[in-house]
């Protein structure tokens, strides 16, 4: 079962994590026209986050425990039994926002269409997540965790 | 093996299944639900209205959820009495129904006061899946609505009737809509935002009586106000609440004050017998006490619970408050705990209000702690505040934060989050 774990000491607050998860999410691959052309703007589902001079990345943490998927009103946050992965169905999603009143990281996103939630899928068709391959400095490390 | 009953299959119901199946396989497990069609999600009941949301996709669980999890789901039936000393339920018809360990989460009613017309034909309530399949059916020909009840469900309501055309008043005896989880200041800006969709709000009132129309005296063609004021209309819906159903275990030795009591395991003073969901009450980690908190997140989390003690697997309801957030209208809105203290005298405040933007950040504290959170257009954070919340974090040092703009994880320090985010240091 592998995840990102945030290093906060190694992160230098580029925002590089932002940018690849954008793209990597947008429709057509492409840092240009994902920033440029796609209206709304593709959500990135890792969020830089800063209090100087703290800064580092956060997504998902695809809890054990998952207080987004009890609290789920439409059935559309799953806990997949076999990866442990976190799962959002974006065509079961009401945009209630009741996972992210109970997310205790704040690392569930209002999707830039403002009809749905966005969260970090761990890039499922990537082998590294786009978040952990771009990072400069290793404050993003996609590794085995024990369960 | 043991044999687990469960009288609703709501969010609390749904919840005590997969908790059980968590622990015990084999364990026979039989749900009763006087609905024909459970484990939908009732709050989507107003997407189902506003087209939002098909039938199918208000299946909060997939279609095979109970076959899949192993459940004689008996639906469209009702459980009429309760015996304790020789552990069966009866249904209505007569027959009754073994338990080993039993889970009542009978849910609320709504609560329809007494109103001179309320008989008519379009009169509804607003709780269930059939409540809102026959609304539907009547909004075919209807142009024009009445809402009693400017809560969480009659919010809801307008907005889903709004979506689809009609032209609607919504009526709340309080001087303020949401009152109950807003303070004034984002009460309005809801409000605001709701009358420039074409809503008239109405405060400080009510519907005294419901009159038929000129042609066609059965059916609804107005409400009057306690003003004396007409309001013409083809629909009125009442939102005004919900009660618990706590008829089942009236009169049995199980303890009951508005809703049915329960310890921290979500176990009633009777061995083996639990209770979950709007018919409960749950532990309320604010008010420090037990209440009565009628809302889909609670319910399914305090039937978990139940669900896992039940299976032998020990578990405590860590506790819930009032807790909302608000989709409607487009303005996003969350409130948490305590939103308006009425005695200001223990509490300190910490207000960010931007008008401009339109954004709106208040925290309530007592002895440095933060017992109340509302949130309007700017909530993605607000799971870290209840975190803190709910872990009684002492947040003297950083509390001005707390409101900034830029309020996230990183301004907690990061001692306290070693400390609340344990699995992220291992």
């Amino acid at each position: 079962m592998k995840r990102i774990i945030v290093k906060e000491e190694h992160c230098i607050g580029c925002g590089l994590c932002e940018v690849y998860c954008t793209v990597q999410h947008s429709k057509s691959k492409d840092i240009i026209k994902a920033y440029n052309k796609e209206k709304p703007r593709p959500t990135s589902r890792v969020t830089l986050e800063v209090h100087k001079p703290v800064s580092f990345a956060i997504q998902c943490r695809h809890c054990e425990d998952a207080p987004c998927v009890t609290a789920c009103l439409s059935g559309a946050m799953k806990k997949d039994e076999e990866t442990g992965l976190v799962t959002h169905d974006p065509d079961r999603c009401i945009g209630c926002w009741t996972c992210i009143m109970v997310c205790p990281y704040g690392a569930i996103k209002m999707d830039s269409s403002g009809k749905v939630v966005s969260k970090c899928d761990l890039c499922a068709e990537l082998d590294i997540p786009a978040c952990v391959a771009n990072c400069p400095n290793d404050a993003l490390v996609y590794k085995e965790v024990k369960k | 093996m043991p044999k687990y009953v469960l009288v609703g299959a709501s969010a609390a119901g749904i919840g005590a299944v997969e908790a059980i199946r968590e622990i015990d396989k084999k364990g026979t497990i039989t749900i009763i639900s006087d609905e024909q069609c459970p484990q939908y999600s009732r709050p989507m009941i107003s997407d189902l209205i506003s087209g939002k949301a098909d039938f199918g996709k208000m299946m909060c669980r997939e279609h095979e959820f109970w076959e899949k999890n192993d459940v004689q789901a008996l639906t469209g039936r009702t459980a009429v009495s309760l015996n304790l000393s020789e552990k069966y339920v009866m249904l209505d018809k007569g027959d009754l129904v073994d338990f080993e360990k039993l889970l009542v989460a009978t849910g609320g009613r709504p609560f329809v006061p007494k109103i001179e017309g309320s008989d008519k034909e379009g009169v509804f309530t607003f709780t269930t899946l059939s409540d809102a399949e026959s609304l539907a059916l009547k909004l075919e020909k209807a142009e024009s609505a009445v809402v009693i009840g400017a809560g969480l469900i009659g919010v809801s309501c307008t907005e889903a009737l709004v979506k689809r055309g009609l032209e609607v008043t919504m009526v709340e005896l309080q001087e303020k809509i949401l009152s109950l989880i807003l303070d004034p200041t984002a009460s309005e800006m809801v409000e605001n935002v709701i009358r420039k969709a074409g809503v008239t709000i109405v405060t400080g009132q009510t519907v005294k009586r419901i009159v038929g129309k000129p042609e066609n005296d059965k059916a609804v063609g107005g409400a009057v106000l306690t003003s004396g004021d007409q309001v013409d209309c083809d629909v009125v819906i009442i939102a005004i609440g919900v009660i618990p159903r706590i008829e089942l275990v009236t009169g049995t030795k199980v303890k009951t004050n508005r809703g049915i009591l329960v310890d921290k395991t979500m176990r009633t003073n009777v061995k083996d017998v639990y209770a979950s969901g709007d018919v409960a009450e749950a532990y309320d980690f604010v008010y420090g006490e037990n209440r009565l908190l009628p809302l889909w997140p609670l319910a399914q989390l305090e039937g978990k619970v139940a669900g896992y003690n039940m299976a032998g697997k020990k578990a405590d309801y860590p506790g819930g408050t009032v807790m909302s957030s608000l989709k409607y209208f487009g303005i996003p809105v969350i409130s948490i705990g305590v939103a308006n203290p009425k005695d200001p005298d223990p509490y300190e405040i910490l207000v960010n209000h931007d008008p401009e933007r339109s954004l709106y950040k208040k925290i309530v504290l007592k002895d440095n702690q933060i017992v109340g959170v509302t949130l309007v257009n700017c909530i993605e954070k607000a799971g870290v505040l209840f975190h803190l919340m709910k872990n009684s974090v002492n947040v003297k040092k950083f509390k001005q934060d707390l409101v900034s703009d830029d309020f996230c994880l990183a301004t907690l320090p990061r001692s306290l989050r070693r400390k609340l985010y344990p699995g992220e240091y291992k």
